[in-house]
């Protein structure tokens, strides 16, 4: 079973050299400590910057210069500021290469649901719908099952939806899945020790596996 | 050259009228105006719709304008950094409408450019959706999205000149140039105000014609939500 940064570093396999990525917040984030030194990549922040750089020394922090997290960052070469209507112009436009985000729920048909629980958390969607909406490649980094033990890969979503048939992968603390055009996960690697009937009981939804699946190879 | 300066905050909101239509500049607490917001709490006015991005903090930002129940209504993409405001919302106290944050963006920028809708796939499929015209382009559903009304916008820049130019520095930009496009009356405060003449043409961020008040603010706290940092290592200097 993987950790966070196990997660992330799997996750981050699947960047490929000149991607533009916008990364979410919590595991999605923890995605930039591992791409490999002969990986380029941009890094997006929502509102309004191509290039993102790593947290400032202490000291050099600019509080005009911020993630879509409101943490404080650095530019990098190369960087560029730009109005949050072109942000979110480049992310219609799929000038995006990878989205990477959270969910609370994901469906066999890719919908996916990580904004809002009724009655109890209404934070807002922020720029989730228009990223799901808009990207040509989403990968969901999430926990296999919820503080309940519940299973987070449902048949359907339960809570109120944030996009609909877009998400394509999924990775989680037990496994790689991906979602089949025609519904449904189908389970592309285990992690490390990780059963098959382990993983199958603890995903709601229609789940396909080989005979042989693979282990992750995150190292 | 048409001058646009006013004395300050006080006199820039002056005739922003009870139950108006606020645009207000600003990603978090990064370049939000942070003068008007304190001229517009003494004032009083109240029963404001408020489009903003985000609803600041408790006690900072937008929160000073819920703190005092001056809000009637705020249309925003995330709230998730203020505790008063989910207990007025989750009470019925406050109004509020969720939107995504690229359709906030735009619904100002089409305001700018003079086009009453825009057609967005953000939302298709959720509740954001009810109510929305959908319409099918090249095998693939969007919602049509009106144009914001708004009676005034109020941004923060960097620079701006007396003919109203602005220019706004790295992230602090966010939603302040498509917000100065789209309000009936927009009013700009910013950290240095130069004479006409002062700033390159080729630099401005929004054209004067958008802007019909400018004062320089002054106080500038530019609080930091999140203040995150790395050790520099061993060694370094």
């Amino acid at each position: 079973m993987l950790d966070k940064n196990g997660i992330a570093k799997r996750i981050a396999k699947e960047i490929k050299d000149g991607y533009y990525v916008n990364l979410g917040i919590g595991i999605p984030t923890l995605v930039a400590n591992y791409i490999p030194n002969e990986i380029n990549i941009v890094l997006q922040s929502e509102n309004g910057l191509l290039g993102m750089g790593p947290f400032p020394f202490e000291g050099e922090e600019d509080p005009d210069l911020i993630n879509a997290g409101k943490q404080t960052i650095t530019t990098l070469p190369g960087s560029s500021i730009f109005d949050s209507a072109m942000s979110f112009g480049m992310i219609r436009a799929q000038k995006i290469d990878l989205t990477i985000l959270g969910a609370m729920e994901v469906s066999e048909n890719g919908d996916i649901a990580n904004w809002k629980i009724p009655g109890k958390m209404v934070k807002g969607m922020g720029g989730a719908m228009d990223l799901v909406a808009s990207a040509k490649n989403i990968i969901v980094a999430m926990q296999h099952v919820n503080k309940a033990g519940e299973s987070k890969l449902l048949p359907n979503c339960t809570l109120p939806l944030t996009g609909i048939k877009c998400i394509k992968k999924v990775v989680t603390e037990l496994a790689v899945l991906d979602i089949l055009p025609e519904g449904g996960f189908k389970l592309i690697e285990r992690a490390p020790g990780v059963s098959v009937d382990f993983i199958r009981n603890a995903t709601l939804g229609k789940l396909y596996a080989d005979d042989n699946v693979p282990e992750m190879n995150i190292e | 050259m048409i001058n646009k300066v006013v004395a300050g905050a006080d006199e820039a909101i002056k005739d922003i009228c009870d139950g108006q239509t606020l645009m207000l500049g600003g990603f978090g607490l990064c370049g939000i105006p942070e003068n008007c917001i304190a001229a517009l709490v003494k004032s009083g006015v109240k029963n404001l719709t408020c489009i903003a991005n985000n609803a600041g903090v408790d006690d900072f930002g937008i929160g000073l304008l819920l703190q005092t129940r001056q809000v009637k209504k705020m249309i925003s993409s995330y709230v998730g950094e203020n505790v008063e405001f989910e207990r007025q919302l989750l009470s019925g106290e406050l109004e509020v409408e969720l939107i995504p944050q690229g359709t906030l963006a735009t619904r100002c920028l089409a305001a700018g450019y003079g086009m009453p809708a825009i057609f967005t796939p953000a939302g298709v499929g959720t509740e954001v959706a009810e109510g929305k015209e959908v319409r099918n382009f090249n095998g693939k559903d969007y919602l049509m999205e009106y144009a914001f009304e708004a009676d005034f916008a109020v941004v923060k820049a960097w620079k701006g000149d007396t003919a109203g130019n602005l220019i706004f520095r790295s992230t602090s930009r966010n939603f302040n140039p498509v917000m100065a496009m789209a309000g009936k009356t927009t009013i700009a405060e910013v950290e240095e105000l130069v004479e006409a003449g002062q700033l390159d043409p080729d630099h401005i961020h929004t054209p004067g014609v958008y802007v019909h008040r400018i004062f320089q603010g002054n106080n500038y706290e530019k609080r930091i939500e999140q203040r995150t940092v790395r050790q520099k290592e061993v060694g370094s200097h």
